[in-house]
């Protein structure tokens, strides 16, 4: 296999990879959203639907989810725009998946004489593609309320392609922060860049090369205009339940609603990614840069079997301490699921911990550095992602929605400006660095 | 081979787009195809190595300048009557379809009659990305891009002036 076929391989796996991943932390999240709900607005969220009994802590309510939307009824309604109404959806869908593309997963592994990239493109106008394809997502909620033909639509799809188009500015600003911090527009090295220590003229700081401590107003107006552009609470006034019905996609049903459904929580897992990816290093593993982690398989190992193990352990006594919670409540399977579970997420936590007596004891194989380093940067993304994921749902739960005149004054009187200040400041601080 | 091909597509596209705007009675249908058109059109920047232009003319043609556009029809409330189809004089579609073939023949005449066959030179490196762009455009064109922020600057300061005589 030549180099050339390999390349070709290569990013055609991590293609499919970037695409398979927002899917795959979709019902996670919405799981996450319905059971982060509940706990801040103190009920138990769902926890009726079962296979065999078996109920996985409410997850398997996506499944039902799943099977009513695409049992219902396909409706198209008699006056709409026939095509732009079926396009809409598809537009949403395609385009809420594309961004990942350019996000590094891990770092790049030589792998017997051959790099192993883990992302799918390293383009080299990597951040403004990622900007870009968010600008064309508006188009999928303007055709939306155009097409269906109904003014609640319509001023849905309005007031949220201004939205967008407002925020859309300062997430541009905030990100061109960080383009002056790292030089450059190339993910990859952006991701690599944030592996090093913290230097503030000349003197070497405890805190990583991060965004977040290199440009910390940028990072806030990023966030704040991501909520936005995803059409999130506070944000979410293109839904607005109590004034316009549920804003562009009052239409939609059965499939082409699920579509709109999970492109909103595809958007946002997406958008986890990018300010992961932007200003919590990516991949990076604070105070251990790729090197540290190559030259050191041990702490490779013991980190990445720690993390698995603390992460484990706690999910165990969260499952066994909601099993001891209900376990008056219910019998046969219902009652031990909790505690089965639990006692798998300590198995596995065990068996990390064995993993790591042996790796210690007995030695690694060469091969194996960077394989476990590239387990452990995987896991340390996905860790943040999953924490930004967290803050979308504690957001929604906690925070009331704007009014739309207040939205409007925060985007263009409040953000904009701090943003551009924040690029002079930037600016000055460079200047007298150099 | 595979440029060739990539090329003929995207041309194909870009033209078919092209004509929908042209010949659609509906303003949104018209705007959406133009979209296509600007995505075709920054395809062929791509292949042309000129990378950090294909990605300025998606952001902002496409992701900016036809929201405002599609924004403003669907504010204008045009009603059905409005939307007749124009019917254009005989001898404008026989000016027109003239000019057109005249434009496209001129390569095709290049094709046949090359002007000087030398084969091309090798793209230096990192051709059409963000740093010699920008290297080009904040030295040698330095001027011709202050005027241009500039000619943007009246154009603000215009709207501004038309929107707000009370101000």
């Amino acid at each position: 296999m030549d180099s050339q076929t390999f390349t070709l391989i290569n990013i055609t796996v991590m293609t499919v990879v970037a695409w398979i991943v927002p899917l795959q932390f979709v019902p996670v999240f919405i799981w996450l959203e319905r059971k982060g709900s509940a706990i801040i607005q103190d009920r138990i969220g769902p926890d009726r639907t079962g296979i065999l009994g078996f109920r996985l802590f409410g997850m398997v309510q996506n499944f039902a989810d799943v099977v009513k939307l695409l049992m219902k009824e396909n409706i198209v309604p008699a006056n709409v725009n026939r095509f732009y109404f079926m396009l809409a959806p598809f537009w949403a869908m395609t385009v809420s998946l594309l961004p990942l593309l350019v996000v590094p997963f891990a770092a790049p592994l030589d792998f017997a004489g051959r790099t192993v990239r883990f992302q799918a493109a390293d383009l080299g106008v990597g951040l403004l593609y990622i900007l870009s394809i968010t600008s064309m997502g508006v188009f999928g909620i303007i055709l939306a309320g155009w097409s269906s033909n109904n003014k609640f639509s319509l001023l849905g799809g309005l007031r949220s392609s201004a939205q967008m188009i407002s925020y859309e500015l300062s997430m541009g600003l905030a990100m061109v922060g960080i383009l002056m911090v790292y030089q450059d527009v190339r993910m990859s090295s952006i991701v690599e860049a944030q592996g090093r220590l913290l230097t503030a003229w000349g003197h070497t700081l405890p805190l990583p090369h991060w965004g977040i401590f290199l440009q910390p107003l940028s990072f806030l107006l990023f966030l704040v205009a991501s909520f936005a552009e995803t059409n999130r609470n506070p944000f979410d006034l293109a839904e607005g339940e109590s004034e316009l019905v549920a804003g562009f996609h009052v239409e939609y049903s059965s499939v082409k609603f699920s579509l709109f459904f999970m492109a909103e929580y595809s958007n946002m897992v997406v958008a986890a990614f990018v300010i992961a990816t932007l200003f919590l290093g990516g991949y990076q593993v604070p105070f251990a840069s790729t090197e540290t982690l190559r030259q050191n398989p041990q702490l490779t190992l013991s980190l990445l079997c720690l993390l698995v193990a603390l992460l484990k352990g706690t999910a165990g006594l969260i499952f066994y301490k909601i099993g001891n919670r209900q376990r008056h409540l219910y019998a046969g399977v219902k009652r031990a699921e909790p505690f089965l579970f639990s006692g798998l997420c300590f198995a596995v936590a065990l068996a990390a911990l064995a993993l790591l007596a042996m790796g210690l004891t007995m030695g690694l194989p060469a091969w194996m550095n960077g394989v476990l380093t590239v387990f452990l940067q995987v896991l340390c993304l996905s860790l943040k992602v999953l924490f930004f994921c967290w803050l979308f749902v504690w957001v929604r739960w906690t925070l009331p929605r704007f009014r739309y005149d207040q939205l409007m004054k925060m985007g263009w009187k409040l953000m904009l400006p701090l943003a551009l200040l924040n690029l002079l400041v930037t600016g000055v601080i460079i200047l007298t660095q150099k | 081979m595979l440029e060739a091909i990539l090329f003929y597509i995207l041309a194909a596209v870009l033209l078919g787009m092209g004509l929908l705007v042209i010949t659609r009675t509906n303003p949104i249908a018209s705007a959406l195809a133009m979209v296509a058109a600007f995505a075709a059109l920054a395809a062929l920047y791509a292949l042309l190595s000129a990378s950090l232009v294909a990605i300025i003319q998606i952001l902002v043609y496409a992701g900016g300048i036809m929201v405002l556009m599609i924004f403003v029809i669907m504010l204008l409330n045009l009603h059905p009557d409005d939307l007749k189809p124009m019917r254009a004089k005989g001898w404008v579609v026989v000016l027109a379809l003239t000019g057109v073939w005249g434009v496209v023949l001129a390569p095709v005449a290049l094709i046949f009659f090359p002007a000087g066959s030398q084969p091309p030179a090798p793209l230096a490196e990192g051709f059409g990305g963000i740093f010699s762009v920008g290297e080009k455009m904040f030295s040698d064109y330095l001027f011709p891009f202050e005027m241009l922020s500039l000619v943007l600057l009246t154009a603000i300061v215009g709207a501004l002036v038309l929107s707000k005589r009370k101000l």
